[in-house]
């Protein structure tokens, strides 16, 4: 049993933007949320600059006893799952609500809040903590509030793949209602990094930009974190079409593989039997592929490889399509990334416009692909991949198509 | 001074590489000791541990930073320069 999955309805919170609209202006419009990082011992900090959700107040959203329970990456899964489903419409009863669930990436969890409570017994000395830090802090805690939430019933859980768990996560969906199992899934990803101890294990890496993400640009100086949620609901075809649903994009094909060598150094044929799968399972040609939302972390060695990756994948077509790497403006958002990365998908399918890849500098002879560079384009785009290669050597390529 | 901070240096680069410190001389290029990319940050860190010190050094562009490590030598000279700058 094969079924079509088709995406009906999509919510976010990130450094761009509250909702979809606001994201898809700032990503139309090229502007970058990247600036001076507003967190506790930011002084004891080398890296002080990411693409945070500035200005956000928790109480204005939830009310005491849900922030007892909420760390702020289960606050944007809850947000951003908010939209999905109400622009979705659907209401999860009886058999349906056995039939639907939720699988969610996310790489740190509740990272914030284990930063708080490590702080409060180490550092402060208390030797007493909230009696639900367990149950906020761990990484299944925002998939499940959503099934909560929303009464799903059926199969949820979260995947933890670093930088591409988001797309495991919706690829995993997928699976699940095209092979029958679920007709409805909520799904994508939720990240809250920055905080202290989030930013200083990643200054450790040395990977980190001081100044800005440039991704493919030949004066790249590492990566900028983000954070935020993308969800999405998917469904069957037949199932949205029968209620007649709104259709925002069909996700045709996923493909998953292993690097199998290096913890941290991307491999070139990891990232092209991702994205060559994903190709093969929709059933597209290389010709097909107008737009390739790219991993484009703004580091040395993935936008180089990454480059080799799509010219290797798609030979001549390589020249003819857009890629882009929108980190440049929304972060790279780890767990979450993928999932808000979709969205530039979904406007390049829907609306016609490719996000820019924003402070663009000067070309990268390794980097010789046509990256959109600072400013939205009109273009017509049918079909188009979002990529994702994590630490691990773990990839995953969704393939969408406008319906 | 001088002679401890070589001594150091050689220890740290000679446990990255998991070789003998005897092995480790002034003119070994660290790359041809088999120290990777992941190896030079890991030995740049065991240096700011050791002696108190930021190494200015971007993996993403090495070739920017202000620290020579084209050899043990370099890096010796690059250490004593900012222990001198940064515990005056």
């Amino acid at each position: 049993m094969t079924r079509r999955v088709v995406i009906t309805g999509a919510g976010t919170i990130n450094a761009l933007g509250a909702d979809v609209p606001a994201t898809l202006e700032a990503l139309r419009e090229g502007r970058s949320a990247i600036g001076e990082l507003d967190i506790r011992d930011v002084d004891r900090l080398m890296i002080r600059i990411g693409a945070q959700v500035a200005g956000y107040d928790e109480s204005a959203h939830f009310n005491r006893q849900q922030i007892a329970l909420y760390d702020r990456y289960t606050q944007f899964a809850l947000l951003a799952a908010g939209q999905a489903l109400t622009q979705a419409g659907l209401v999860f009863e009886g058999a349906l609500a056995a039939r639907s669930g939720v699988i969610l990436g996310t790489s740190g969890g509740g990272l914030n809040t284990q930063d708080e409570n490590y702080r409060a017994v180490y550092e402060d000395g208390k030797n007493r903590v909230h009696p639900f830090v367990v149950p906020k802090l761990m990484n299944n805690a925002a998939a499940a509030h959503l099934s909560m939430e929303y009464n799903l019933k059926g199969p949820s859980f979260t995947v933890a793949t670093a930088c591409a768990s988001s797309n495991h996560a919706i690829g995993q969906a997928f699976q699940f209602i095209a092979s029958g199992m679920a007709d409805v899934m909520v799904t994508g990803g939720a990240e809250a990094m920055l905080c202290f101890g989030g930013v200083k294990a990643w200054e450790g890496l040395r990977v980190m930009s001081r100044d800005t993400c440039r991704p493919f640009c030949a004066t790249r100086s590492g990566m900028v974190q983000g954070e935020g949620a993308g969800v999405f609901v998917l469904e069957d075809y037949d199932h949205a079409r029968a209620r007649g649903a709104e259709i925002l994009a069909e996700v045709a094909g996923i493909a998953m593989t292993s690097d199998a060598s290096d913890i941290v150094m991307p491999s070139r044929q990891g990232a092209e039997r991702a994205m060559a799968g994903a190709l093969a399972q929709a059933g597209l040609a290389t010709s097909d592929i107008g737009y390739i939302n790219a991993h484009g972390t703004g580091t040395a060695a993935n936008d180089k490889i990454e480059s080799a990756a799509v010219a290797h994948v798609f030979g001549a077509d390589a020249d003819r399509l857009a890629i882009s790497s929108t980190k440049s403006m929304h972060g790279h958002c780890i767990g979450a990334t993928g999932a808000i990365e979709l969205l530039a998908c979904i406007m390049a399918l829907r609306d016609g416009v490719i996000a820019p890849t924003a402070n663009w500098q000067e070309p990268d002879p390794e980097c010789a692909l046509d990256i959109v560079p600072n400013r939205a384009r009109e273009a017509r785009v049918t079909a188009c991949l979002s990529n994702a290669f994590a630490f691990g050597g773990m990839n995953a390529v969704l393939a969408l198509k406008a319906v | 001074m001088t002679t401890d901070i070589r001594t150091r240096v050689h220890e740290i680069v000679a446990e990255q590489a998991m070789i003998d410190t005897d092995d480790v001389t002034d003119a070994s290029v660290p790359a041809d000791l088999g120290i990777d990319s992941m190896g030079l940050v890991e030995a740049i860190f065991a240096i700011e541990e050791a002696f108190d010190i930021q190494v200015p050094f971007n993996a993403n562009e090495p070739a920017a930073s202000d620290f020579d490590y084209s050899s043990v030598g370099a890096i010796v000279a690059a250490v004593e320069r900012l222990v001198a700058e940064q515990h005056p």
